[in-house]
């Protein structure tokens, strides 16, 4: 789920770490090494790591699945990736989640967590607001709803004639929204999925955020009262400062979420949206492999949303290098 | 002021909230910024809470009623949308299937992922390096480079559409983050303890079952909590590798129902299946919010 970023083993020898050596091999410990290691990595290698390589070979190939011919075609299926004007669109559409739905969820969840832990008044300790453990409680909720459930739940919400939204919106004198499509109809389609996404996901991070913000002394938040900050100042000086490694692993996590995005838009926009406004590459892929059969194709794609995924964890790493952080993640 | 000072002294250094010893004067722009921040969390907690509450509503009307008005009561009150979506959907063989597959799962990955990290985290030996880079480039890359060859995988050992198959791919793929967190884990416990055990004749096997499991159990706890949350809502490994409609888990049995209801219009039996899936996790919910919550911040800020 984290990426952790401590080495397994190499580098210094601690106390923990034992050396083998040939006393060693009875059979209780090379029983021990097989069960506890070998096994467990061989099936890891066998259903996770062989499959990634096999990605990227098949990704060569002009491979249909179905029958055993397979002609290696080099890049071809990379340069077809180009322009092809349809996987075009969805890798615009998944960056544009990975842009915006990081940026909107995290720093609202930042407010709300702020908000829970240090909104209280501005005299006497530090404290957040009254009762509002029954807010943390309530907006994490979604987080374990199956996010395919979310997705009907808002598919219905979102109905033009029988959908909880356009009937709050006619009840309150709208009578522009009596049918209003807000998942059919271009340039809103995107942002109403979005608005599901993050509905699903701010109380996961405002819960991630609270724990890192009560991870911070009290003592730094009077200091700066006493020096004079205000909410904001102390919120910007200290609080973002202060938790910044576990801002970018959840900016990174959240980032690796949006690019997949698969689970709500086969809820939400099976078919692409509006003119393949909602389109995303993981939708795409999925159709070229399993409906299209176009296995090497497909796998061109995931590749390149893999590349796609390590260049955007990079770049965070880099935005929070260059900003002054440690490249270490949330120690 | 001072008083504050020495208060805060007092009491600081254990985090945000402590109880305030005596009352405090707010302040008028304190209560403005309270009651604004009090509005804001209300609203969000209303915008999480009302499509709930109306999804609950609607799963007692008829398919007609909710077509004619999004907020009526229904006329009458009854279960037939649930006994519907119940015998209809298939919603019982999915949840079946799904305690299977996720608890068959999490056991074998909290199994073999404790075992790994412990050997990991306990000896040198050449080639830890590289089992620890192949844990990471699972970790990072996304499932979708691999579904394509994992259909192949499991098709030519034959667990393509079975059981056994998503168990073990679940399991697979739930390996490398429970085998990090645990790592750390057991990095941390002491290995005198280890030691002695060894000294006292108890085998590596012994000691780990006897001794070093059971002083793992809260670091356990917390993976096979978030573990547990993430196969659960697992959707993607499912529908591309068990095609089989009798096998199919309760994620992607939603999906499918969903689709056909979009056809046939039973409205009513959608909003029931919604509420079968949610109520019963809703219950666990708000039995183990705290440790939940506790995972979660522990399981990410490590």
């Amino acid at each position: 789920m984290t990426v952790v970023n401590t080495p397994i083993a190499g580098g210094g020898k601690t106390a923990a770490a034992r050396r083998w050596s040939r006393k060693d091999l009875t059979f209780d410990k090379v029983s021990f090494m097989i069960v506890f290691l070998v096994i467990p990595v061989i099936a890891y290698i066998v259903f996770v790591v062989s499959p990634f390589v096999q990605a990227a070979y098949y990704s060569l190939t002009d491979w249909s699945g179905f029958t055993p011919d397979m002609n290696f075609i080099g890049a071809s299926n990379y340069l077809k990736l180009f322009e092809d004007a349809t996987f075009v669109k969805a890798v615009g559409n998944s960056v544009t989640l990975a842009v915006v739905l990081p940026l909107i969820t995290l720093i609202v969840a930042l407010i709300f967590a702020t908000l829970v832990t240090i909104g209280g008044p501005s005299s006497g300790p530090i404290r957040g607001l009254r009762n509002s453990s029954f807010y943390r409680v309530i907006s994490f909720f979604p987080y374990v709803i199956p996010a395919i459930v979310i997705g009907i739940i808002w598919s219905q919400v979102y109905d033009p004639s029988a959908g909880l939204l356009n009937g709050i919106l006619t009840g309150i004198g709208l009578e522009n929204f009596k049918s209003f499509a807000w998942l059919g109809t271009l340039g809103v389609a995107m942002p109403s999925v979005m608005f599901v996404i993050v509905w699903g996901l701010i109380g996961f991070y405002m819960v991630l955020f609270i724990a890192a913000i009560k991870g911070i002394p009290a003592e730094i938040y009077e200091a700066a009262r006493i020096d004079g900050a205000g909410r904001l100042r102390t919120a910007v000086t200290i609080t973002i400062p202060l938790i910044r490694d576990n801002i970018q692993t959840a900016y990174i996590y959240m980032g690796i979420l949006a690019l997949d995005a698969f689970v709500y838009m086969a809820a939400l926009e099976s078919g692409g949206g509006p003119a393949n406004s909602t389109l995303v590459m993981s939708q795409q892929l999925f159709t070229t492999a399993f409906t299209k059969g176009n296995f090497g194709y497909a796998c061109a794609m995931g590749v390149v949303l893999a590349l796609i995924t390590l260049l955007f964890a990079g770049v965070v790493f880099l935005v929070n290098k260059l900003t002054g952080g440690t490249n270490d993640v949330a120690e | 002021m001072t008083n504050t000072i020495t208060e805060a002294i007092v009491t600081g250094g254990a985090g945000a909230r402590i109880t305030p010893g005596r009352k405090t004067r707010a302040t008028a722009g304190d209560r403005v910024v309270g009651g604004a921040s009090h509005i804001v969390l209300t609203l969000w907690s209303i915008v999480v809470i009302l499509p709930m509450l109306w999804v609950i509503l609607s799963s007692f009307k008829t398919t007609k009623e909710i077509f004619a008005s999004p907020f009526s009561l229904p006329k009458v009150w009854n279960f037939d949308n649930y006994v519907n979506a119940w015998t209809t959907s298939g919603i019982g063989s999915f949840f079946f299937n799904t305690i299977v597959v996720v608890f068959g799962a999490l056991f074998l990955t909290m199994l073999f992922g404790a075992m790994s990290a412990y050997v990991l985290a306990r000896f040198q030996f050449p080639g830890s390096r590289l089992i620890y880079y192949l844990m990471l480039a699972g970790l990072t890359f996304p499932i979708f480079l691999a579904i394509v060859p994992l259909f192949f995988v499991l098709q030519s050992i034959g667990l393509l559409n079975t059981l056994p198959g998503l168990i073990i791919t679940y399991a697979a793929f739930a390996f490398p983050f429970t085998v990090f967190f645990l790592f750390s884990f057991f990095k941390s416990l002491s290995t005198s303890i280890a030691e002695a055990a060894a000294i006292d004749g108890a085998g590596e096997w012994r000691t780990f079952f006897q001794v070093m499991l059971p002083m793992a159990k809260p670091g356990l706890a917390t993976v096979a909590i978030l573990n547990f949350v993430g196969l659960w809502n697992q959707f993607l490994l499912p529908i591309a590798l068990n095609t089989d409609p009798e096998k199919y888990v309760l994620t992607q049995g939603m999906a499918q129902f969903a689709a056909q209801a979009g056809y046939s219009v039973d409205a009513g039996a959608l909003f029931a299946a919604v509420v079968i899936t949610v109520v019963p996790v809703l219950i666990v919910y708000m039995i183990f919010q705290r440790q939940l919550q506790g995972s979660v911040s522990q399981g990410t800020n490590k």
